[in-house]
């Protein structure tokens, strides 16, 4: 039977490991990545939550709606990103996350 | 039957994470991420969000990871197949780890009260997103259209700059 720490460990490692491709990766495009599999991580915890927790049914569809709003921000910030990864990339000709360093002191 | 499946769903994830993280090639990175999504779409079918499931596999496999390979079309860097990881990757590899300890820990000390699952019609969700969260979901789709626009205008080459 799936138990609700299932869920919970698999959405733990998968976060740990998006934690660990924003740290160590080089390309901005992956960290972007990274950041896609931190987010879906949440949503598998969300969901875990609503199917297997002692709630009403109105309570197990808000959790969906909330990975729904979670998705839908998602969206917005790829989009975002992207269009920063081009400008960065249309000034600097890299997206080398190590290059970008002009705020640093 | 349905552990065998949701082992099944959590190997496909998990290694399209870690191919994401892992490899040298982005365009494999990049197929790993769409594996790695199919996969929470699974995961999400056993947890009976079956509208998520279809959300999932249209919004993410669908519309994001083709965004990301037009990007990686539109920049092309020169170490297109040997990427490397930056100088403090042991530190981020503890990093991950002491936080998938802390979270493991906190999950299997926690004594969660176990409930039958149940499923959730389409109904229910449908009404809860539009009727009694109407008002936050019109602001999550002008959120969207602003996001866009934003975007379309940042990329946008300028002609009196270049």
């Amino acid at each position: 039977m799936i138990e609700l720490a299932h869920f919970q460990l698999l959405g733990a490692a998968l976060f740990a490991i998006g934690v660990y491709g924003v740290l160590a990766r080089r390309s901005a495009v992956l960290v972007l990545m990274s950041i896609e599999l931190m987010l879906n991580a949440v949503n598998l915890n969300l969901i875990g939550y609503a199917a297997f927790m002692d709630f009403t049914e109105a309570q197990r569809a808000l959790g969906q709606v909330l990975v729904i709003f979670v998705i839908t921000i998602a969206a917005a910030e790829l989009a975002l990103a992207v269009a920063i990864i081009l400008r960065l990339y249309r000034n600097r000709s890299s997206v080398n996350m190590d290059e970008i360093d002009l705020m640093k002191w | 039957m349905s552990l065998a499946l949701f082992y099944v769903a959590g190997v496909i994830t998990l290694g399209g994470a870690l191919a994401v993280v892992m490899t040298r090639n982005i365009v494999y990175a990049a197929f790993g991420l769409l594996a790695s999504l199919i996969g929470v779409a699974g995961l999400f079918l056993l947890a009976f969000a079956e509208f998520l499931a279809l959300v999932q596999i249209l919004i993410y496999g669908g519309a994001i990871v083709v965004v990301i390979l037009f990007t990686l079309m539109l920049t092309r860097i020169e170490d297109f197949e040997r990427l490397t990881d930056n100088a403090q990757w042991p530190a981020a590899i503890a990093a991950a780890a002491a936080l998938f300890g802390l979270l493991a820990a906190a999950v299997l000390l926690t004594d969660t009260p176990a409930a039958e699952p149940q499923a959730v019609d389409f109904e229910t969700v449908g009404k809860t997103l539009f009727v009694d969260w109407a008002v936050p979901f019109e602001i999550a789709s002008l959120v969207l259209l602003v996001a866009l626009i934003g975007a379309v205008v940042m990329v946008r080459s300028n002609g009196d700059r270049r």
